[in-house]
């Protein structure tokens, strides 16, 4: 039920009726409404682009017609006519740098305060795209889809740009001047008084700045917020072994994985890693090779829960007692009683367990309890996993604090900080309700604030100080392994902002310093050559933290499940997987990139399960009122199929009005039901209200209805008949009507392993990087008018309470007989010698009929010109455009390149060396960002080529091969290894 | 009932019919004529520059090697204009206190980067790259011209799509060696006909797929 506004009539959706008739088929659906056929899916299926009447300004009588031809004619012309322009070369051009030629820089990004390692693409200074450190050892080559917004932050033109006194502008000089002051003052009282405010961070630079802060200052307090903490794995490893560590898991060793509501694949610092290590062990070419298999038990759908074998939806609070029970069987006793999952799942899983032994892997939720957490641990070393699937290291993100915001909210009230300097927190947006900082904050003497935006927090600081931006910062930080790395700034900070490092310098009288120098100090003991080398790699040779082993008592230590939760509605809290704590609110890419399962765009909703709804008597969009703990928000509901029942999921991100792009967004701001650092709550209610709100989600658009999309098998299945994909596949014809083309030279072509595809998106939006899409706001996302070249469609099998969930990322086929070219009446889609089928902007007139004629529904429309070309009106987000790619105005089709850009950048290349392009070299943007390498791009003709390689698997199939298109992209069906024991999916199937 | 118009109506009528119809011939011939016209591409016409830079002294007289300013051309898309620090190489030893260089002292001096008139230009949506034509054999001059005689620096050719096709459908009669590509007034041999066969071999190049739109539009 996509994209309604509030006044549009809503079809109630027969729950009852579905489910009785999806328990008896296999059919894949993508939503409630595709299944039900509800008006407003065969409104996205019946037209393409919807609602294009409502585009028309109201009723254009003749005249303004004519008025608006006559405009356009005369503008014609004036199209033609190039200004005059100048060219500025260097003054003093740096010796690496020739113009026209991108240059390539390490350095590395922090998702929530963990390093992730980049490598940054810049043009004549200016960084333009993302692509993963394959040196470093959390990104292994890729990056998500965050990590690609990040350009896109640093040209946001709602950055803070000055610092301000009082909500006044003022100079930095000013701000010293005040901080002089202040160091004298904090000097005399040793810091009485004071406090530090502090975010998640793993830089050494900035541990040892705090270190040297609470010598000079042995009052100082330091307090930490960071309202996406995971404290809890520390404090079992500390209530087991009197000391904290953090897992890192091995999946490259695991052969039998049990996930405790873990989304391993989508949180987490580790994410890339282990989402590349595990699909590695999952990659099934023939009938002999092995897979792993995960089972996940989990609170709310995730991309891990999607990707598992076996998956089970309980409320979060009964994950304890499958954590138990777990524990209990594997050591031999009898079942603990009241178990939420049934026992011969349990006894399947256990036997999987015992079977691989020290191969098996259970993994805690980071958000779980830390009972959870222990039980796992425990599980680990009875299975005999710890040390080989499970290492423990010293928490890379270790910083001895005072205390949490609760701590300073309570010494504030009472009188004992009177000063707060808040480095990059935004507490007033992401605390819970109850604390009121608010109220605190405004009785302090003084507040500092240092931060990207002017946020929440940055209007009511005496001083707010712009922070300079990732990528404009020296520093340095730890992966999830502890492996150090160095932050190398890409350009000079663009509205002249501070580092921390600088911050907590001046903080330290030291008023006048080098961004640099605080860093480069740190690392002192690396000589020059060293450094350089650090610098150039991207991370510091063999920094990774070293396993501790130890030995898990039997008991458990003090840990016990909680008591049994009480009766109500339970809430699970999640992170918006983009816009984290709301911190990424203000990026538009990141608004309008689906979200992996919901595919909701610029806004969230309270997720709920299709049996709750049906007891509510709601359906999608209706308001429902979430109370707990006293407090209460409004939130439109959404159904997702295979959520638990009784349970709420809300998400945090939204609801922030600070920023351009952020007052654009929908949604509510779930921090106001929290009440600490809890990510799940008991004893809630819901009540449905009587109004419904619009949610904007792109799940119906470019449907294929009913046909042969995604095909599965389970590796059984696929061991018996290693062609399923062809089982019931309509037979293709040989002959074509349409032109025969040569292939002389290179035949680009594209493989995506349906196995290997998790969902995660980060192909999405480094598409949108690399060329120049546009973001086009809720409205036209509400009109499914969207412009990604590249999309996820997720599908479900099966039952509504418990359905299979697959992925599968459709770009253009580049259909060797492509039904698109044939029906351009300008030639404005061609095909081209190396079987792409262009697309020439410069002809397209914008008829849409290439899009009418296109079964794959790929191509998108600019019925906007959503990006300025007047150089002086487009602002600085403008740097973000790669300058290689054209950008698109109004009226004017386009749709996936292959990356174009690349592929003749790379031809050129071989060409001036008189060479033939090699296998692997042409790697496209959505190939080099994804994690488990699903995407394999490369040239046909060649026999020794990787896509060759990947094309001959026997699950490999075209899209619709029955219409002839003959696409260049192929997929390797999806296959899964379900417990042969335990009744449920697998069975070969076509959807 | 009387006749509405009188005899002299076909005469008047006659002239309306092919009168239009000679104003269309000339309006579609000036519509053909003029946009390849000097007067709208700016062929020939040189632009006042901030210094008034002479090829003809740099390259006709002194013989300085094109790469030795636009040093991007054999690696680059861009041929790259000269740092100022490139001009100050020879500038700070040579006419040390010309009026005319003062704005090239003034740049090194402050920093600020000269800002010289594009001459050579396509529209953004077209991706030239100098370098595949320099290592392909096809020579400076051929698209910008005698530069060595230029005191300033013009457009020598239209830049038009149409005189970019002309050579990316049958490149030989513009090929020559790759090592003569830097070369002005050069004089191909007797046989350049035979070479230039060989060098569309030697050099893989192949017409057939350069009028791919992609390969100027992306």
């Amino acid at each position: 039920m996509s994209a309604i506004a509030d006044d549009r009539p809503r079809s109630a959706i027969d729950i009852a009726a579905l489910r009785k008739r999806l328990a008896r088929s296999g059919e894949i659906w993508r939503s409630l409404d595709e299944i039900a056929g509800t008006a407003e899916f065969r409104r996205f299926v019946e037209a393409e682009f919807p609602a294009i009447a409502e585009r028309l300004p109201g009723k254009p009588n003749r005249r303004t017609l004519l008025k608006l031809m006559g405009a356009s004619l005369s503008l014609a012309g004036l199209a033609a006519c190039s200004r005059a322009e100048s060219i500025v070369p260097y003054v003093r051009q740096p010796e690496i740098l020739i113009p026209g030629k991108p240059v390539y820089y390490a350095t590395t990004l922090s998702s929530d305060g963990f390093g992730i390692g980049a490598i940054l693409e810049s043009h004549e200074g200016r960084p333009t795209k993302i692509e993963g450190n394959p040196d470093h050892p959390a990104s292994r080559g890729a990056t998500d889809a965050v990590m690609q917004a990040a350009v896109l932050t640093l040209f946001d033109p709602d950055r803070a740009r000055t610092p301000l006194k009082g909500g006044q502008p003022a100079s930095y000089g000013d701000f010293l001047k005040d901080m002089a002051a202040l160091v004298s003052r904090w000097t005399a009282s040793q810091g009485q008084g004071a406090a530090l405010l502090l975010e998640a961070s793993t830089s050494p630079t900035f541990v040892a700045q705090i270190d040297a802060l609470r010598v000079r200052y042995p009052k100082l307090k330091i307090y930490r917020h960071d309202a996406l903490a995971t404290p809890a794995a520390e404090a079992a490893s500390r209530a087991l072994f009197g000391s904290p560590l953090a897992p890192i898991y091995r999946f490259d060793r695991a052969e039998t994985i049990v996930s405790l509501d873990a989304d391993f694949l989508g949180e987490g610092p580790g994410r890339l890693a282990y989402a590349h290590d595990f699909a590695a062990r999952r990659r099934v070419r023939d009938p002999s090779d092995r897979m792993s298999r995960l089972y996940a038990v989990e609170s709310t759908p995730t991309i891990t829960g999607a990707a598992a074998d076996h998956r089970l939806a309980i409320k979060p609070s009964e994950v304890e007692a499958v954590a138990a029970g777990l524990n209990a069987a594997l050591t031999g006793q009898t079942g603990g009683s009241g178990s939420p999952i049934d026992q011969a799942w349990m006894t399947a899983l256990v036997d999987d367990l015992k079977v691989s032994g020290r191969d098996a892997l259970v993994i805690a939720g980071a958000h779980q309890s830390a009972f959870v957490h222990a039980a796992a641990l425990a599980a680990n070393a009875t299975l005999g996993a710890l040390g080989n699937t499970v290492e423990l290291i010293e928490p890379p993100d270790a910083l001895p604090v005072d205390g949490d915001l609760a701590a300073l909210r309570e010494a504030i009230s009472r009188q004992a900080v009177d000063t707060v300097v808040a480095l990059g927190a935004n507490p007033l947006h992401t605390s819970p309700a109850n604390l009121d900082m608010r109220k605190a904050f405004s009785g302090l003497k003084l507040l500092v604030h240092h931060g990207l935006y002017r946020e929440e927090t940055a209007f009511l600081a005496h001083w707010h100080v712009p922070a300079a931006h990732e990528l404009e910062s020296w520093g340095d930080i730890r992966a999830y392994d502890g492996t150090a790395s160095l932050v190398q700034p890409l350009i000079k900070p663009l509205y002249d902002g501070k580092t921390a490092h600088e911050l907590l310098a001046v903080l330290d009288g030291q008023f006048e310093t080098d961004p640099m120098s605080l860093v480069r100090q740190h690392w002192a003991a690396h000589d020059d050559d060293a450094w350089k080398k650090a610098l150039r790699d991207g991370i510091v040779f063999d920094s990774a933290a070293k396993p501790v082993t130890v030995t898990v008592p039997p008991d458990l230590g003090s840990l016990r499940p909680a008591a049994n939760a009480a009766a109500g509605i339970e809430i699970r809290f999640v992170a918006d997987p983009w816009l984290r704590d709301g911190r990424f609110a203000n990026a538009s890419w990141l608004q309008e990139l689906p979200r992996p399962l919901t595919k909701i765009v610029w806004s969230n909703a309270a997720l709920i399960s299709p049996a709750t709804a049906e007891r509510l008597k709601i359906e999608n969009g209706r308001v429902i009122n979430v109370v707990s703990n006293g407090a209460d928000i409004d939130v439109p509901a959404w159904i997702v199929p295979g959520h638990p029942d009784e349970t709420v999921t809300l998400s945090f991100g939204f609801g922030r009005k600070a920023g351009s792009v952020a007052a654009l967004a929908e949604g509510y701001d779930a921090f106001r039901l929290r009440s600490g650092a809890e990510w799940f709550a008991t004893g809630a209610a819901l009540a449905p209200r009587e109004n419904s709100v619009r949610v904007i989600t792109t799940q119906h658009h470019q449907a294929m209805e009913g046909r042969a999309i995604i095909r599965h098998a389970s590796l059984d299945l696929f061991r018996q008949d290693p062609h399923f994909v062809r089982k019931d596949a309509p037979p293709s014809p040989t002959e074509s009507l349409y032109p025969e083309w040569p292939y002389d030279q290179e035949a680009w072509a594209m493989a995506i392993d349906l196995s290997a595809c998790i969902g995660c998106m980060a192909c999405v939006s480094a598409c949108q990087a690399e060329n120049n899409i546009a973001p086009v706001g809720p409205d036209e996302c509400e009109r499914g008018q969207e412009m990604h070249w590249l999309r996820v469609d997720r599908y479900y099998a099966g039952p509504l309470d418990a359905p299979e969930i697959f992925f599968q990322p459709v770009p253009c086929m580049h259909c060797e007989k492509a039904p698109c070219e044939v029906v351009c009446p300008v030639n404005a889609t061609v095909h081209t010698h190396d079987g792409l089928n262009a697309q020439v902007y410069n002809r397209c007139i914008g008829t849409r009929y290439c899009s009418q004629n296109c079964p794959y529904k790929v191509r998108r429309f600019n019925f906007l010109d959503h990006q300025s070309f007047d150089k002086d009106e487009a602002g600085p987000e403008q740097g973000v455009h790669n300058p290689n790619v054209s950008v698109r105005s109004r009226g004017v089709m386009e749709k996936c390149t292959y990356c174009v850009q690349r592929i003749s950048a790379k031809r050129i290349q071989a060409q001036i060396e008189n060479r033939d392009i090699a296998d692997g070299e042409v790697v496209t943007a959505c190939q080099q960002a994804c994690p488990t390498q699903a995407i394999t791009f490369g040239d046909r003709n060649r026999k020794d080529a990787k896509v060759v390689r990947e094309k001959s698997a026997p699950q490999n199939y075209a899209l619709l091969e029955e219409l002839n298109t003959r696409p260049r992209t192929t997929y390797l069906g999806k296959i899964s290894n379900p417990n042969g024991k335990l009744a449920g999916p697998g069975e070969a199937t076509d959807g | 009932m009387p006749q509405i118009f009188s005899k002299n109506a076909n005469g008047v009528a006659r002239f309306v019919i092919w009168g239009s119809c000679a104003a269309l011939l000339i309006a579609a011939a000036i519509g053909i004529i003029l946009p390849r016209s000097d007067l709208v591409t700016g062929v020939g016409e040189p632009l006042a520059q901030p210094v008034p830079f002479s090829h003809k002294h740099h390259v006709g007289q002194l013989g300085i090697d094109c790469r030795y300013c636009h040093n991007g051309v054999e690696t680059s898309s861009s041929a790259g204009l000269p740092a100022t620090e490139v001009c100050m190489t020879c500038h700070s030893q040579l006419f040390t206190n010309a009026n005319m260089l003062a704005p090239v002292r003034a740049s090194l001096a402050s920093g600020t980067p000269i800002k010289w008139q594009r001459v050579n230009s396509v529209p953004d949506f077209v991706f030239f790259n100098h370098a595949i034509h320099i290592n392909k054999g096809v020579a400076c001059e051929t698209c910008h011209g005698e530069v060595d005689e230029m005191p300033l620096t013009r457009r020598a050719h239209t830049l038009s799509m149409e005189w970019c096709l002309g050579c990316h459908r049958n490149p030989e009669p513009n090929l020559r060696p790759p090592r003569d590509v830097f070369l002005m007034h050069w004089q191909p041999p007797e046989d350049i006909a035979e070479i230039r066969r060989q060098l569309i071999g030697m050099l893989d190049i192949h017409p057939e797929t350069m009028t791919d739109c992609y390969v100027c539009h992306r």
